[in-house]
């Protein structure tokens, strides 16, 4: 946990690159479950915020 | 004249020409192979994309080209308010979700028997492999017959094996079979496509490894799942991931099978794209849906390509 904490400090590509993956895969199963229609319509801003981030970090050094 | 058409073109360039190309470095020139493909990629896929972003913020119809307004973030908020589209979402993860865990797994199976050497498993790969040939058009009406429920062989097999009265259902006028219906009629055809994958990865194995680990007693149910699976596992990951994209966008097959019905119950986001884009002509609303669905599938398709570089550098 220290190492993963200690990695976005230093802005590391590993742990940032860890959030980002995070953040897609929440706003995937926020647009396609089927209890809550709030977390259908904040879906798509979690996903690109992932998707950007992604794009973003991995240019982070190792 | 006579020569090379490389020597004929060499006499018929203007001396002023050859001179400015001769005088060209090693950099362009290879801009100058490269350019063309540069062109035509930022032509067919940039420039569309870029183009449809730009429409997902007005209210366009390609039917109606006055009167276009830029609408700012609307037609999103809309889409992402709309139950419809809502539930077209829950239709396609429920189609996606089911696809790729029967074709995986049946595909799997299916690949570890036929690297068995028996007599014939040429012939039995052919005819696994014929489904996957065949057009998806061809495919949705042939199983639109089988699945009738008066005359559909699907329904009397299914009678013979459980009993149930084969006029007694309809695998695709009912709401709860419906989206089965269509998960039965993708795993037959696309089953065979995740088998060959898989089968490339069986014979990639060395069979010294399975010989070593014999030496070590180890057992078959081990080496299983020690050797076999891990080293499979980047294959069948790729096979996941072609198959989630193409189902992703699943379109011919469920329209010909069902049309998105019985009412939306196997409406996929594309089929509902293709509605509001050509049938309701809300050519701005339709381009915001196929933005949200591309950076889904662009952000899923990212983190699944990371996982799939690890699993191979282990």
């Amino acid at each position: 946990m220290s190492n993963f904490i200690n990695g976005l400090l230093r802005f590391r590509r590993g742990a940032w690159e860890m959030v980002a993956s995070l953040l897609i895969a929440l706003g995937v199963v926020m647009l396609m479950q089927p209890f809550w229609m709030l977390a259908f319509t904040y879906s798509f801003i979690v996903t690109l915020i992932g998707t950007v981030m992604f794009i973003i970090v991995s240019h982070f050094p190792e | 004249m006579s020569g090379t058409p490389i020597d004929r073109l060499a006499r018929a360039t203007p001396p002023s020409l050859a001179r400015r190309v001769r005088g060209l470095s090693d950099r362009a020139i290879a801009w100058l192979f490269v350019g063309p493909s540069i062109v035509l990629l930022l032509a067919v896929n940039i420039f569309p994309l870029i183009w449809t972003i730009n429409l997902s913020f007005t209210n366009f119809k390609a039917n109606r080209l006055r009167d276009v307004e830029y609408i700012g973030l609307r037609n999103y908020q809309r889409i992402l308010t709309d139950s419809g589209t809502w539930e077209s979402m829950q239709a396609t993860a429920h189609f996606l979700f089911w696809t790729i865990f029967f074709q995986v797994l049946i595909g799997f199976a299916l690949a570890y028997l036929i690297n068995k050497k028996f007599k014939g498993n040429n012939l039995w790969t052919t005819i696994i492999v014929l489904p996957m040939m065949l057009s998806p058009a061809v495919v949705g009406n042939f199983w639109t017959f089988l699945y009738q429920p008066q005359i559909g062989l699907f329904n009397y097999v299914v009678e013979f094996f459980s009993g149930v009265d084969a006029s007694s259902f309809s695998m695709i006028g009912s709401t709860h079979l419906a989206p089965w219906a269509i998960v039965i009629v993708d795993t037959w055809m696309w089953t065979p496509f995740v088998m060959l994958i898989c089968l490339a990865g069986l014979r990639s194995i060395p069979d010294s490894i399975y010989e070593a680990a014999e030496c070590d007693r180890a057992s078959k149910w081990r080496q299983f799942w020690t050797l076999t699976v891990p080293m499979v596992l980047p294959f069948l990951m790729l096979a996941v991931l072609f198959r989630g994209i193409e189902n992703f966008k699943m379109f011919d097959l469920v329209v010909q099978l069902t049309g998105g019905g019985p009412g939306s119950l196997t409406t996929l986001t594309s089929i509902d794209l293709k509605r509001e884009a050509f049938e309701k002509w809300r050519t701005g609303y339709a381009s915001a849906y196929a933005v949200i669905l591309f950076v889904t599938v662009f952000g899923l398709a990212s983190i699944y390509v990371k996982a799939l570089n690890k699993v191979k550098e282990r």
